[in-house]
């Protein structure tokens, strides 16, 4: 990939997983991610998912529009559900289908971190996906650990917007040493299907965190759902990288930073924000990549 | 050929002799013994299944149900906050009709900290749609695992086999060990009628609108209902291959009783003691051991019950506000009878407390004096 933009779709196949009919708010980033990811692993898959909006998407019963198999879990057990599934898949002597568990922010930073945890610990054998859309988007925008600083939510109100930083999910999935973890982005799809393809191949735990664009709690008009997303990584506010075995850092998109406030002005829940906050975040930014930088070895 | 054993690897064993493909647990005492045998046996090959060791009891029931979702037959075992914590994942078990087999020690709530016997753990689990046997004796108990899994794959339903903290868990008796044979050809390989499976995709537990919800219930309530008949058949099956029947209840020397008690676990034991010496006396004294507490078996309560002016009921448990829990869903089965017993309320032996031949006795002498009961709760074993 190195220094330059990704080009669209290169090599993604045409084969559709998720069909029309869903019900996801327009310019949904978590469905745009799950189209890809399932491009990438094809039909032999079984995904779990807790409570997320992904619970609503597919459709109410007896509908779909998800052509692959599917189990709908509780909140906070995407990884320990995908932890059963695959063991018993494997006493039934299938090897080869992909488990994947697909769950949002708050069913991985917040209520799902002990299980996610317990299977990082354990090198379970799956492929889990964060789909971030930085707050609970499903129960109406309020603040999950993974909001950005100074971010409004409907629990974060703009007099007293979030006061803490963002949860640094990739650190801890490093720390337990996983084969593989990466970023991704919806803006960057064949990033992402790479990404998809080379966590399929390899065995243990699997770690992707997908910026996932939210027009509806982002306040941000649909059509600039992809290009919020892009900005988000062309900031560098959310890098694009990938970590093998908890050590060995590679970061996949490295031009010379927009400026934070391309992308916080695109969005209603950062409208409040005064000139100085805005550089307090950048500062964050700079100071954050620069830390991966080191990691990286750059 | 009869081995002594520890009533908590009489489970381990019926685990080992069921085929389980999928273990997952989280340490808990009294549960410990059961899965470290199990650990054991997976660990020399005598059993072949994947012995998950996992960080809570929460994701130990949630990965039973990943597990039993694409067809293979999961176990657990656990007791007290452990089973507490699982509490919302039994819904999601029974729910998705999952045929999963756990074993809940019976061990109290705290706090005060507490780690010994009584049944409030697995009674608050009561309306979690999950099948409850209560055993007496590590046989009992040996036996039950084999059977729940053959109830459950029937209908759909999970299953709770329960035993007393340290009164069975860890007490050794004599246990006829099934033969393993025997028990492949009585219990075949779990063959469900809906599983994922990629080949044939499907979602399971999907967003359930109000004109479609009411009928899934009611489905999960006929099951209930079959199963009281799908647990005598399998009974009897058993009974055939391997000599020993349990029942839904058991009547022990209720005939022409003036007072039956009614019991569970392992005070019935104590309690036959007891009858067998008042019977010697020349009074007629009975017992009724309720194995079965899910599905509630009503009917054959009301049956054995038939003409009994008085019955005292033992509950190691209690429902804060309202009394002892097996009283409670008696007196329901009887309230629109004709004809009932006075129902006498007693709750002895929580936390661990010993419920003696002198309490038991003591139970037994009150009744008797009383025309009815004067109070809603009686407390034999409390210090006043």
């Amino acid at each position: 990939m190195g220094s330059q933009e990704m080009k669209m779709k290169r090599g993604i196949p045409e084969e559709e997983y998720l069909m029309s009919g869903h019900l996801a708010c327009a310019g949904c980033g978590a469905t745009i991610a799950m189209r890809y990811a399932l491009k990438a692993l094809g039909e032999d898959v079984i995904v779990v998912i807790p409570a997320c909006c992904w619970t609503i998407i597919p459709g109410a019963f007896p509908h779909t529009a998800l052509k692959v198999s599917l189990y709908h879990a509780a909140f906070e057990t995407a990884a320990s559900t995908a932890t059963g599934v695959k063991a018993g898949l494997e006493m039934k002597g299938d090897s080869t289908t992909t488990v994947l568990a697909w769950a949002g922010d708050g069913g991985t930073f917040d209520i799902g971190l002990q299980a996610l945890s317990g299977a990082a610990e354990r090198n379970d054998d799956f492929i889990y996906i964060c789909y971030d859309n930085e707050a609970y988007m499903n129960t109406g925008i309020q603040r999950s650990s993974a909001t950005p600083f100074l971010t409004w939510t409907t629990t974060t109100p703009v007099r007293q917007a979030k006061e803490e930083a963002k949860k640094n999910i990739m650190e801890i999935m490093a720390a337990h040493r996983i084969p593989y973890a990466a970023t991704a982005s919806v803006a960057y799809p064949e990033d992402f299907f790479q990404k998809m393809k080379k966590a399929k191949e390899i065995r243990g735990l699997k770690f992707i965190h997908i910026l996932a664009s939210c027009p509806t709690g982002w306040r941000l008009p649909s059509q600039l759902s992809i290009k919020a997303a892009r900005l988000a990584a062309l900031t560098r506010i959310f890098p694009l990288y990938e970590i093998e075995n908890g050590e060995k850092y590679t970061i996949n998109l490295k031009q010379e930073p927009r400026p934070v406030q391309e992308y916080l002005k695109l969005q209603g829940r950062f409208s409040h924000l005064t000139d100085s906050e805005i550089e307090v975040i950048q500062e964050n930014v700079g100071r954050a990549w620069e830390r991966l930088m080191k990691k990286a070895g750059d | 050929m009869k081995t002594v054993i520890e009533g908590s690897h009489a489970v381990s064993y019926g685990v080992m002799l069921s085929r389980a493909e999928v273990i997952s647990a989280y340490p808990i005492t009294p549960q410990t013994h059961i899965v470290e045998k199990l650990s054991e046996l997976c660990a020399t090959g005598e059993l072949k299944a994947k012995f998950l060791m996992v960080e809570s009891e929460h994701s130990a029931m949630a990965s039973c149900i990943g597990a039993s979702a694409v067809g293979a037959r999961a176990f657990t075992a656990t007791s007290s906050q452990g089973l507490a914590l699982m509490h919302e994942l039994l819904h999601w078990a029974s729910g998705a009709r999952l045929p999963i087999v756990m074993a809940n020690v019976n061990r109290t709530l705290a706090p005060p900290w507490n780690i010994w016997c009584d049944q409030t753990d697995s009674l608050s689990q009561r309306d979690t749609g999950w099948l409850q046997f209560y055993c007496e004796s590590s046989q009992e108990a040996i036996d039950t695992v084999i059977q729940a899994y053959k109830i459950s794959e029937r209908v759909s339903l999970p299953s709770m086999v329960v035993l007393d903290a340290f009164y069975l868990s860890h007490t050794f008796e004599p246990v006829d060990i099934p033969d393993r044979e025997r028990v492949d050809r009585f219990l075949p390989p779990y063959e469900p009628k809906y599983k994922l499976d990629p080949k044939d995709p499907k979602s399971i537990g999907s967003l359930t609108p109000p004109d479609l919800f009411t009928e899934i219930k009611y489905q999960m309530q006929r099951a209930m209902e079959e199963a009281k008949s799908v647990i005598l058949q399998v009974d009897d099956e058993y009974l055939k291959v391997f000599g020993r029947r349990y029942g839904l209840v058991e009547a022990y020397r209720c005939e022409d009783a003036e007072l039956v008690l009614i019991t569970s676990g392992t005070a019935s034991s104590t309690s036959r003691e007891v009858i067998d010496r008042y019977r010697d006396e020349g009074k007629a004294i009975g017992m009724l051991k309720i194995r079965t507490f899910r599905p509630f078996p009503s009917e054959e309560i009301r049956r054995v019950l038939k003409g009994i002016p008085k019955v005292a009921v033992i509950d190691r448990n209690i429902s804060y506000g309202m009394g002892g829990i097996f009283a409670e869903e008696l007196r329901s089965a009887f309230c629109n009878e004709e004809v009932r017993p006075k129902v006498f309320s007693y709750i002895a032996g929580l936390g661990g407390r010993d419920i003696t031949q002198e309490t038991i006795s003591d139970v037994i002498e009150y009744t008797l004096e009383q025309d009815r009961p004067e109070e809603e709760i009686f407390w034999p074993d409390l210090r006043r």
